[in-house]
């Protein structure tokens, strides 16, 4: 039997409405898709959804006390409560530098988190700021 | 202090973010070569660094970047460029003749007389007393984008227990952050009966992580009087008054407020610049030139954006403007008003300088609409127009008309363009 599943695709702000028909868990069509990333995202989405992770993690000696990090890609959504908790132990040290390599294959998903930015050194150049 | 020495670049950039960038580099690229930019912050960005989700980039780049990765594009393109960044360097006025007065700790006050002018200063959020929200004043009441900064900057959890009013993105990318963080999120209160956020941001916020959000609901009451200890939320009719019994207490320590954005024009507004009412930000043409001569104006002190793309986009067009303000000097010729038909709540740009050259029009609807088409009229002739599936107020529709759309649309009219309509209309019609 036919069954139509309804998404709303996150990938770009467009957020296409699709609609995923399945028979038996076998993905026959994907409509309201604007491009084919939105075809990809229904399937996955009734597979196994994925998501991108973002989070921070505390820098010795920088510019700012945290770094923002990514995963270069998505991964199980079912891992990201996992991700978090395990960024929360890590700590780096400045300088570092935009996508460089933080955490390499997160829970063992093949997919590494990177630094989403550059970060110096704390070089008293906050300073002039805060005054 | 007496200022050490006078600027006199050609173009002045106010601001360093987003938009301050995209200006200072296009203006760049367009064959200007001295240009101050003045930020206020200790380092480039504006918002975007502390915007550590991704989704940014997707109509620029082609990409889906971070907020801090696409600011550090710029930053590094910037960096390449002889445009002089002054950080920790706060602007006090802009006057009509262009003269700006800032202010820094390491020069005291600065005197900057540039031939042009680009506003960028972005926006600021709504507070609590916009609102009007009754109750006592505890601690615990804070804004998104400053919950934002404090969790993400600044390393500050501002509480564990979060009521969220209002459904504005930064308000749902707030409730995941504090989520993910460990805090409690008991829900997402909208007084509209649609979302204010975009529907992306509802599905990876809200449902992946089962935080309610209740639709045309509001806050009625803060209590707690040190420290915010719940609020009273309740059911609000079709004319958005709360129906007294329909409230109930929700225990919580901190309410987040994402209750939209202003754009921020304090420094435009003395320099003359006039704003639309609508919008909150300066009326502009087609090169982001504000009634000013010279003062352009681009990103979220237009109009609040929904994407960053869009900010960028507008800041080349200022960028570019503004160099070729500079370099080739013009007279306007007499403008033509772009006006807001059906549906729409407004246009930018509001008037168009110069019907001879391609023209970005962004603009909202004023309420959410199936199968519909935006288009752009030159008198009732047809210039550019676009079938939606589904429209929403959040979401910024964009319609380009090139100088050959309005050229045709004028002849079929038979007569010279004096103004132009952008409606959205059933797409049966």
């Amino acid at each position: 039997m036919a069954n139509k599943h309804q998404y709303t695709c996150i990938n770009c702000p467009m957020s296409c409405a699709l609609e995923l028909t399945e028979e038996n868990g076998e993905v026959k069509s994907v409509t309201g898709a604007q491009c084919k990333v939105g075809e990809r995202y229904a399937a996955e989405e009734f597979a196994d959804p994925r998501r991108v992770v973002t989070t921070t993690v505390p820098v010795r000696h920088g510019l700012l006390p945290l770094l923002p990090v990514r995963t270069t890609t998505s991964i199980p959504r079912r891992l990201i409560l996992d991700a978090t908790r395990r960024l929360a132990e890590v700590v780096v040290d400045a300088p570092v530098s935009n996508g460089q390599v933080i955490v390499p294959d997160i829970m063992g998903t093949g997919v590494d988190v990177i630094a989403s930015r550059d970060l110096d050194k704390d070089a008293g150049r906050q300073s002039q700021a805060r005054v | 202090m007496i200022s050490k020495k006078k600027r006199t670049p050609q173009l002045a950039v106010i601001g360093g973010g987003p938009a301050g960038l995209g200006a200072a580099l296009a203006a760049s690229k367009a064959g200007i070569d001295d240009i101050v930019m003045i930020e206020r912050d200790i380092e480039l960005g504006g918002i975007l660094p502390q915007c550590i989700h991704d989704g940014f980039g997707s109509k620029v780049f082609k990409e889906v970047l971070t907020g801090p990765q696409y600011a550090q594009r710029y930053i590094d393109e910037i960096a390449r460029t002889n445009v002089e960044v002054l950080l920790n360097t706060m602007v006090l006025e802009l006057a009509s003749n262009r003269t700006i007065t800032a202010v820094n700790s390491a020069e005291g006050m600065i005197t900057i007389e540039p031939k042009a002018v680009v506003l960028a200063m972005g926006c600021r959020e709504r507070s609590r007393h916009q609102v009007f929200i009754p109750g006592y004043r505890p601690a615990g009441v804070i804004t998104a984008g400053a919950a934002q900064r404090d969790i993400n900057i600044e390393g500050l959890m501002p509480g564990r227990k979060i009521v969220i009013l209002g459904s504005g993105d930064i308000g749902l990318i707030m409730a995941r952050r504090f989520t993910l963080e460990g805090a409690q999120v008991e829900g997402v209160y909208e007084i509209m009966d649609h979302p204010g956020g975009l529907p992306r941001n509802i599905v990876q916020c809200c449902y992946d992580y089962d935080i309610p959000l209740l639709l045309s609901h509001t806050v009625t009451f803060i209590h707690g009087k040190k420290r915010v200890e719940g609020v009273t939320v309740a059911h609000v009719d079709a004319d958005l008054k709360a129906v007294k019994d329909t409230e109930c207490f929700i225990d919580c320590d901190t309410l987040v407020l994402s209750v939209g954005l202003i754009p921020e024009n304090e420094i435009s507004k003395h320099a003359g610049v006039t704003l639309d009412p609508v919008t909150a930000g300066p009326i502009v043409d087609e090169r982001m030139e504000t009634t000013v001569d010279g003062i352009f104006a681009c990103g979220n002190v237009v109009n609040v954006f929904d994407l960053v793309d869009y900010v960028t986009r507008t800041s080349e067009v200022a960028g570019r403007g503004a160099a070729e303000y500079v370099l080739a000097g013009r007279k306007r010729e007499a403008p033509v008003r772009v006006l807001p038909g059906r549906n729409v709540k407004y246009v930018v740009p509001q008037f168009v300088s110069d019907l001879g050259r391609d023209i970005d029009f962004y603009f909202r609807v004023e309420h959410p609409e199936r199968a519909v088409t935006a288009r752009v009229l030159a008198g009732t002739s047809p210039v550019k127009s676009k079938k939606h599936k589904m429209v929403h107020p959040p979401e910024m529709l964009t319609a380009t008309a090139t100088a050959a759309d309005i050229a045709e649309a004028a002849k079929a009219e038979g007569r010279q363009v004096d103004s132009l309509l952008v409606e959205v209309v059933d797409s049966g019609k």
